[in-house]
């Protein structure tokens, strides 16, 4: 039952990242990428990551898409292009095969859900065992990201303010 | 031949992964509207996320926030919290650098009147 509803959510995942793609008018096509960020955010709740559905609906559902309109009010939202010339034979022969050396690599990974997996058995319960003990914080995800990766978090700022001051000095009036 | 199907199909969030990396990456390649190619590099981020934090859960396992602070921790019966604390961050940063790729986008729209990559290269020359 679980399995299924996983299933379910997974097909909407490719049929609006589907959508966002093929549909011509940009502004629909940013519309239903925000969807497929919402089940993104559902499938990783789902499967039992909170914080990161969290992020992804505020961050990644909601900014991405304040982000891309802005960009589509200020210019054309129409891709112009009717009809598109096909692609180059090099592009239609790589990308088949890097397809088919994904897919065959999917026999050396863990099963999925494995509670034994190389991810899960390496240092992940140390984090898990020992938090409380040394943050005071029952949420591990909490944290790992605000005590143990303090400083890398801290300067990931620097990176948000980094690409803040990029958009002022490009979208600037004059010049 | 039929191990590598069932073994792909055992894996659905592989599956998808590998999917919506190809498609994202393809039409980054492929289309010539400078949006659309934004579109395309927003799916692979999101997949590539989406394929790590597949790699956190753990059958019966539950969400990574102790239920009882007092009793010692079963590490099986939460799901690793080190993907997802990883991909927090690779998100934040994801959409930060694609706000400066629609900045960029804002700012060839102003200089050049399109988003198509020929008529630019059009007016380039």
């Amino acid at each position: 039952m679980t399995f299924s509803v996983q299933i379910l959510l997974l097909l909407l995942l490719l049929t609006t990242a589907a959508g966002a793609i093929m549909v011509k008018d940009l502004m629909s096509s940013v519309l239903l990428l925000g969807s497929y960020s919402f089940f993104l955010a559902l499938v990783w709740a789902w499967i039992g990551a909170v914080d990161v559905a969290f992020v992804e609906a505020v961050v990644g559902a909601g900014l991405a898409t304040v982000l891309f309109l802005l960009t589509l009010f200020g210019t054309a939202p129409k891709d112009t292009r009717l009809r598109r010339p096909p692609p180059s034979l090099t592009t239609l022969i790589i990308f088949p095969l890097l397809g088919v050396l994904l897919l065959y690599a999917a026999k050396d990974l863990p099963a999925f859900g494995d509670p034994n997996s190389p991810a899960s058995v390496h240092i992940s319960p140390t984090y898990l065992e020992q938090s409380y003990q040394d943050t005071n914080t029952p949420n591990v995800v909490t944290a790992v990201l605000m005590d143990y990766r303090s400083l890398d978090t801290m300067i990931e700022t620097v990176v948000i303010f980094a690409s803040g001051i990029a958009c002022a000095l490009l979208l600037r009036r004059q010049v | 031949m039929v191990d590598a199907f069932s073994a792909v199909f055992q894996r659905p969030n592989f599956l998808t992964f590998v999917i919506i990396f190809l498609w994202g990456f393809y039409i980054m390649v492929t289309r010539y509207n400078l949006v659309k190619k934004l579109i395309g590099m927003y799916l692979v981020q999101t997949s590539v996320i989406f394929f790590l934090v597949s790699i956190s859960v753990k059958k019966g396992a539950t969400v990574p926030v102790l239920l009882s602070t007092t009793e010692p921790v079963q590490a099986a019966s939460y799901a690793n919290p080190l993907p997802h604390v990883l991909t927090l961050t690779a998100i934040v940063v994801g959409v930060a650098t694609l706000g400066v790729g629609l900045a960029l986008c804002g700012a060839i729209y102003r200089e050049y009147g399109s988003l198509d990559e020929q008529k630019i290269l059009e007016k380039l020359e």
